[in-house]
């Protein structure tokens, strides 16, 4: 057989209209030398080594890159196995049909070296043409059997009739959102400086160890109000002094301190079931309301209204202005209420209980108060609520923590009263706070970290923890300007973290843009 | 009925059919839901599986998926199927766009293994619904890495079955269907001891 190589190798230097080819590469010689060769040990040695081969690839382990749909019409390209979008492709060895792949890459070489072959033996004998494609038949029914490939598979492919109906016309693929976020999140994530350490420490002496207590508050005017033991101080944040606000008497303390939305209006609640109002200004108590069987550990400004969660397990709106003063009861708790936030639109309260429930509660259609039936009771917290926080740029939103034995951050859609996500922080939620400058939230967490954690809000990737409290923190609350958080720990301590300070770079952006909107305005004007 | 024989522990073919007809129940509609080829607001929750799984109620889609999995059912039950492709095409230009395999291979089971038709394991079914679950994890997860289906879709199911098999009233034969440019991720299997679900995703790349 070797002078009829030796006449095609001939025939192909001769072409000389055609693309010059050297001698054919090695694998073709040898292909060319197996196919042509009509000697029957080689045949059947051949087919044997085929046999052999493929015997260990049965059908239904296919590739499934070449799968029968592929793979009939391409034959010229593999399909390329690292899709080009970058994500990840993780080959299964297993699954892979290295035999059946190598068939498919050579099939097309195989069957252009055939036709030459063809070409070749037809020019010198009828016989061996014969010979040759009766083989070349043989091969393909051979390899086709082996492999199964497409429709030359003894099999039928049944569908029913009555097809499922198309979407309608106007559907768009919901999933659209997910592609169209330019950036992936996870490389944006940690993209801003967060300095982990505190920047200031104060000491906080016989800062009172309880989980249902709320014994800090920073105001509008920049001060930062706090409980020590019996005592009150206020901690100016501007200028650093300090003031004593007041004194309860022997056994007494205060429970739970929070300021007017504006002004130096601080209400307290106290271990009698008292709330007093003071005015700060003059250091001086305006009035004292009562209403609870026990202590207030919780309260909430509305405007005038001051709402207060008592261990009685009932809420009270307090009219400040009014004689009467006391507007409606709560009673949807069987416990401690801990936790009360009224949501930055007013629109509704969010009361959190040692009974483990989330209340929310609609404002009063005659605008003052609440209903008295919550509007959604979540039962889905498995300890104490008293981390809740209402999202500043999502009024509908509610965040909600939970403590030892729960430990996960909620999220509330308090519209239909849906649980939007949960996540479980893997440490007790003592505070919740959303920034307003950047779309992140801060959490406080107990055992056994001590940690602050900021979270990407919605997608809940862990921004940075920050380290430094020696014992559980308990009470966080935020600097007017919304870059600074302070957060008080059981280890007597009150931190300063500058974690949402805002970007120099984005302001300064934000004010070259409000500088242009203004000429254009005038402008307009003129 | 497959309850009753898992207390028995032990299933038959005709079960672990059962089996497999459920897994492509509600495999396909999550499916169907996951890569968003319907409105989401036809789809209603059920918890299968220890999963919450969304199911279609659009009636046209339960009845359909009901005759072709209640003729697959008799069909797996006597071993007649080596694959069932759930093919997502292009409901204006008919291109296919993606397809879900699932292939099938028999098993011998642990029973008796004289006669072939009875054929039966004793594997538990809690096991299989966990090695079904992780399959329905990763067909949730799916949405990760295939491409968006930017299209008003269509899907149909195709079953591969052995030549021998008679063609039953309102069904047709058809060819195979063919992705350009295809890409393929294998997904666990499963199996019932008596037939192993590959589940395989053919998807046209973009570009």
């Amino acid at each position: 057989m070797s002078q009829f190589n030796f006449v095609s190798d001939l025939q192909n230097a001769l072409i000389m209209d055609g693309e010059t080819r050297g001698p054919a590469p090695r694998w073709k010689k040898k292909l060319e030398a197996s196919l042509n060769g009509s000697v029957n040990t080689t045949r059947s040695v051949l087919s044997v080594s085929y046999n052999t081969s493929f015997s260990g690839v049965q059908a239904p382990t296919k590739t499934p890159g070449k799968s029968s749909e592929g793979k009939t019409k391409k034959s010229n390209t593999t399909p390329s196995k690292t899709p080009g979008g970058g994500d990840r492709f993780i080959p299964n060895r297993a699954a892979t049909n290295f035999e059946l792949a190598h068939f498919l890459v050579n099939k097309d070489s195989g069957d252009k070296s055939d036709e030459e072959n063809d070409k070749a033996t037809s020019s010198n004998s009828n016989e061996s043409n014969v010979q040759a494609s009766a083989h070349k038949g043989d091969r393909q029914k051979l390899i086709s059997e082996v492999a199964q490939v497409g429709d030359s598979k003894g099999g039928r492919i049944l569908c029913y009739q009555n097809k499922a109906p198309a979407a309608p016309e106007t559907h768009n693929n919901p999933l659209k959102v997910v592609y169209s976020i330019k950036t992936p999140i996870s490389t944006k994530s940690g993209s801003r400086y967060i300095p982990t350490t505190s920047e200031r420490i104060l000491d906080a002496p016989d800062f009172i160890n309880d989980y249902y207590l709320n014994l800090m508050d920073w105001s509008a005017d920049n001060i930062v109000a706090v409980a020590l033991g019996s005592c009150v101080y206020l901690w100016n944040a501007q200028t650093g002094n300090i003031e004593q606000l007041t004194e309860f008497e022997e056994g007494d303390y205060a429970g739970s301190l929070s300021w007017i939305q504006e002004g130096q209006i601080l209400a307290i609640g106290n271990s009698t079931g008292a709330v007093e109002l003071w005015d700060c200004s003059k250091v001086k108590r305006l009035r004292v309301m009562d209403g609870h069987s026990a202590r207030v550990g919780s309260l909430a400004w509305n405007s005038f209204l001051v709402s207060s969660g008592s261990r009685d397990g009932t809420i009270v709106h307090h009219d400040v202005r009014a004689r009467e003063h006391k507007l409606s009861t709560l009673s949807g708790h069987t416990q401690e209420v801990c936790g009360l936030k009224w949501s930055t639109d007013f629109k509704y309260l969010a009361s959190g209980g040692n009974d483990n429930l989330v209340n929310v509660w609609s404002a009063a259609s005659g605008g003052v108060g609440t209903a008295t039936d919550p509007l959604h009771k979540f039962n889905d917290h498995q300890a104490a609520v008293r981390a809740l926080a209402w999202c500043p740029w999502q009024p509908s939103t509610l965040a909600s923590g939970g403590g030892t034995a729960d430990r996960c951050i909620k999220f509330w859609n308090v519209n239909n009263g849906t649980l939007m996500k949960s996540v479980d922080s893997k440490s007790q939620v003592c505070s919740l706070l959303f920034s307003r400058h950047y779309k992140e939230l801060i959490s406080a967490h107990g055992f056994a970290n001590n940690q602050l954690t900021i979270w990407k809000y919605p997608t809940m990737v862990k921004q940075a923890d920050l380290t430094g409290h020696t014992s559980r923190v308990l009470q966080m609350a935020m600097s007017p300007d919304g870059s600074t958080v302070i957060s008080a720990g059981a280890d007597e301590t009150l931190r300063l973290w500058n974690c949402f300070a805002p970007d120099p770079l984005a302001s300064k952006k934000a004010v070259s843009t409000s500088k242009g909107k203004q000429s254009v305005f005038r402008q307009s004007i003129r | 009925m497959s309850t009753a024989q898992a207390t028995k522990n032990c299933i038959t073919l005709k079960g672990s059919a059962q089996i497999i007809v459920e897994y492509l129940k509600y495999g396909i509609n999550s499916i169907l839901f996951q890569r968003g080829i319907y409105p989401a607001e036809d789809f209603n929750n059920t918890q299968q599986y220890g999963l919450t799984i969304l199911m279609s109620k659009d009636p046209k889609i339960k009845t359909f998926l009901q005759n072709v999995l209640s003729q697959t059912e008799e069909w797996l039950s006597k071993n007649m199927i080596n694959k069932i492709s759930m093919v997502i095409t292009n409901a204006h230009t008919k291109e296919v766009l993606e397809c879900w395999d699932f292939n099938m291979q028999a098993e011998l089971g642990d029973g008796d293994i004289s006669d072939p038709t009875k054929a039966t394991t004793t594997k538990e079914l809690s096991r299989i619904q966990n090695e079904i679950r992780d399959v329905m994890r990763q067909i949730s997860a799916t949405v990760s890495y295939l491409p968006l289906l930017d299209c008003i879709c269509t899907f149909d199911i195709m079953i591969h079955t052995l030549q021998n098999t008679e063609l039953p009233a309102k069904w047709d034969e058809t060819g195979a269907i063919v992705i350009q440019n295809p890409q393929a991720v294998q997904l666990r299997s499963f199996s019932t001891g008596l037939h192993k679900v590959d589940t395989v995703v053919n998807y046209k790349m973009s570009t």
